[in-house]
């Protein structure tokens, strides 16, 4: 930072603070922050070696605390943000690195008229109440940094004691922390959003309703913001429209399923026979008071861009495409000479849905979104993958799209799926004169096989391990 | 209303006419930012003949004019036809092909009919 300083005085110099992570999505903790970060505007230097050996906690420099705040106002993958007082790998470190602190650091937080608490944490292991005490005595014994009243509930102030212990998941935890840390909080993440927003308390759900922390996960990689527009082109039962709205999004989605989107489909949850009428889209929305911020939805192929006006443009595409596993991958068919079909009745027929590739979904999406994103908008999606099989080169590109992430969830031992993020960086010069501004894919994961024959065959060979007690799959769900 | 402004029939036809036969004005919070930014993605005449089109253009001019951002009043006008105005039932015509899209419990179907895929492909 020092030869930045000299170029640019304006540039504020870096702080030290702490972040710690939920111990889940973890390829996607530092991709959300550093989103995140160039949402709001602002540096910061992530540590990401801290979490190389599984710990959840990782130090972050930035310029104020109240960019810390701002970004905690937004995260869902971290549970708490600290001003790093300490780090080494006892609590004796701690006590004589916080001893030689700057007044400037101590003294708003310390005084005798600030109340204080230290809370006790360790990751991997469990300390008893003893153990945690003994540690808190040492941190306050006479001579300590603090000269205000201890005061558990409530206090002016809070301290943490952070403890990794190493574990690599076979043998017995390290007895030693390998890292200690000690900080005073600043503030929380966004967990409690996931309980608000779970997906068994919503109102509308279908098979493939995505969960509440990964929507907003979404939201953040796609750095949906206030008055955006954004849109779901494989909407369902709207659940990343849901996450867009909380951030103060507008929001549209179209889906080929008529059934589901008027209320008429398959109920997805368990012992309900029939939906309610009123099951829809905007009345999630409805739900949590988004209402105001619901556009429209429409019945529609994802795969016909023509019925869309040229230059309109949104500020985000925001979806979960159909992989064929629960949710079948459709789009109508393309017949030859197709007779028209009137039943007796005289009702019209709508014309049958076909398979549709998903290596043609992704070329369809990557295709729409260079065309009706507005520049610097960003497109996220979902790619499923047989992981023995991925090469980067299976990521769909389009010269006006650049990949921005690209995050694993593994789902078993050898299916994932992977979150990807595209900014739209280039000019989109019309559909038809410029034949060469087309989606490709290298590489087409699913050339050979459909990703549906790949899972099936895969779980088929992990259940087989399993009788021969090979390691047990996880159950995640899918589209 | 809005979504009627970026939809079109297959080929050329925009904007779509709309036929209600049930309209609602929902209550929906103002916001000014993105009503102005809306403004400068929209075909205003697309919207104007739409707002004719379902009964609710009273006030709007058919021409925009460039100071709208410090108008509020029209602001709020223009929020009122994009935002609250719905058609619930009805449908939306083609102006070009006549073809009528249903709009029921306020969804649009875009669908194409089987005898119509064909023609529109490529």
């Amino acid at each position: 930072m020092a030869a930045r300083n000299s170029i640019s005085p304006q540039i504020e110099p870096m702080k030290r603070y702490l972040i710690q992570f939920a111990h889940e999505h973890l390829d996607f903790r530092v991709q959300e922050i550093r989103s995140i970060l160039s949402l709001i505007g602002c540096q910061g230097i992530m540590k990401e070696k801290d979490l190389s050996d599984g710990s959840p906690f990782m130090e972050v420099e930035l310029s104020s605390e109240t960019v810390a705040k701002a970004l905690m106002q937004r995260t869902v993958l971290s549970k708490r943000l600290y001003e790093l007082w300490g780090e080494g790998t006892s609590v004796y470190d701690i006590n004589t690195q916080i001893k030689q602190l700057p007044k400037e650091i101590l003294e708003p937080y310390t005084s005798e008229n600030s109340s204080f608490r230290i809370v006790v944490e360790t990751f991997n292991k469990k300390l008893s109440t003893l153990e945690k005490i003994s540690r808190i005595e040492k941190l306050t014994e006479p001579d300590s940094i603090f000269y205000g009243p201890i005061k558990l509930n409530c206090p002016d102030y809070s301290f943490h004691l952070l403890e990794f212990y190493h574990f690599d998941g076979t043998s017995q935890p390290a007895s030693e922390p390998s890292k200690v840390y000690f900080g005073r909080w600043i503030a929380d993440g966004q967990r409690a959003r996931i309980q608000q927003y779970h997906l068994q308390k919503r109102h509308f759900i279908a098979n493939t309703s995505m969960d509440a922390c990964l929507s907003m996960v979404m939201a953040n990689l796609g750095q949906i913001k206030d008055s955006d527009f954004v849109f779901d082109p494989f909407v369902g039962s709207g659940s990343l429209l849901v996450a867009c709205a909380h951030y103060g999004a507008y929001v549209a989605g179209t889906d080929i399923d008529f059934l589901l989107l008027h209320a008429r489909a398959k109920p997805s949850r368990a012992k309900q026979k029939t939906r309610s009428r009123n099951e829809s889209v905007r009345s999630n929305l409805q739900q949590y008071g988004f209402e105001s911020r619901y556009i429209d939805v429409l019945v529609a192929d994802a795969s016909r861009h023509k019925m869309w006006r040229e230059g309109s443009q949104f500020d985000a595409i925001v979806t979960d495409p159909p992989y064929g596993i629960r949710e079948s991958a459709a789009r109508i068919a393309n017949v030859e000479n197709a007779k028209v079909k009137s039943l007796e009745n005289g009702a019209q027929r709508y014309p049958q849905k076909t398979q549709y590739q998903l290596g043609d979904i992704f070329r369809d999406l990557l295709n729409f979104a260079a065309q009706f994103l507005i520049k610097g908008g960003r497109l996220v999606y979902w790619l499923p993958i047989y992981k023995p099989d991925y090469q980067e080169s299976n990521i769909p590109q389009h010269p006006c799209l650049e990949v921005e992430s690209n995050c694993e969830q593994p789902l078993n031992s050898t299916i994932s799926r992977r979150l990807i993020t595209m900014v739209k960086t280039g000019e989109f010069k019309g559909p038809e004169s410029h034949g060469e501004q087309k989606a490709s894919i290298a590489v087409d994961h699913y050339q050979c096989e459909t990703f549906r024959q790949k899972y099936f065959k895969a779980t088929e060979m992990e259940a087989n391990e399993k009788e021969k007690g090979g390691p047990p799959s996880s159950s995640n769900s899918y589209s | 209303m809005l979504t009627s402004n970026i939809i079109k029939g297959v080929t050329k036809g925009f904007p779509l006419g709309i036929t209600p036969t049930k309209v609602e004005v929902k209550e929906v919070d103002f916001n000014p930012t993105f009503i102005v930014k809306t403004l400068t993605k929209i075909d205003y005449s697309a919207l104007y003949q739409a707002a004719n089109d379902v009964g609710h253009a009273e006030g709007l001019p058919e021409k925009l004019e460039d100071d709208v951002k410090e108008n509020e009043d029209l602001l709020k006008k223009l929020h009122n036809a994009l935002l609250q105005v719905e058609v619930i039932e009805g449908e939306l015509v083609c102006p070009e092909s006549g073809r009528k899209f249903p709009i029921s419990n306020g969804i649009p179907n875009m669908l194409l009919l089987e005898n119509e895929v064909e023609n529109v492909t490529q």
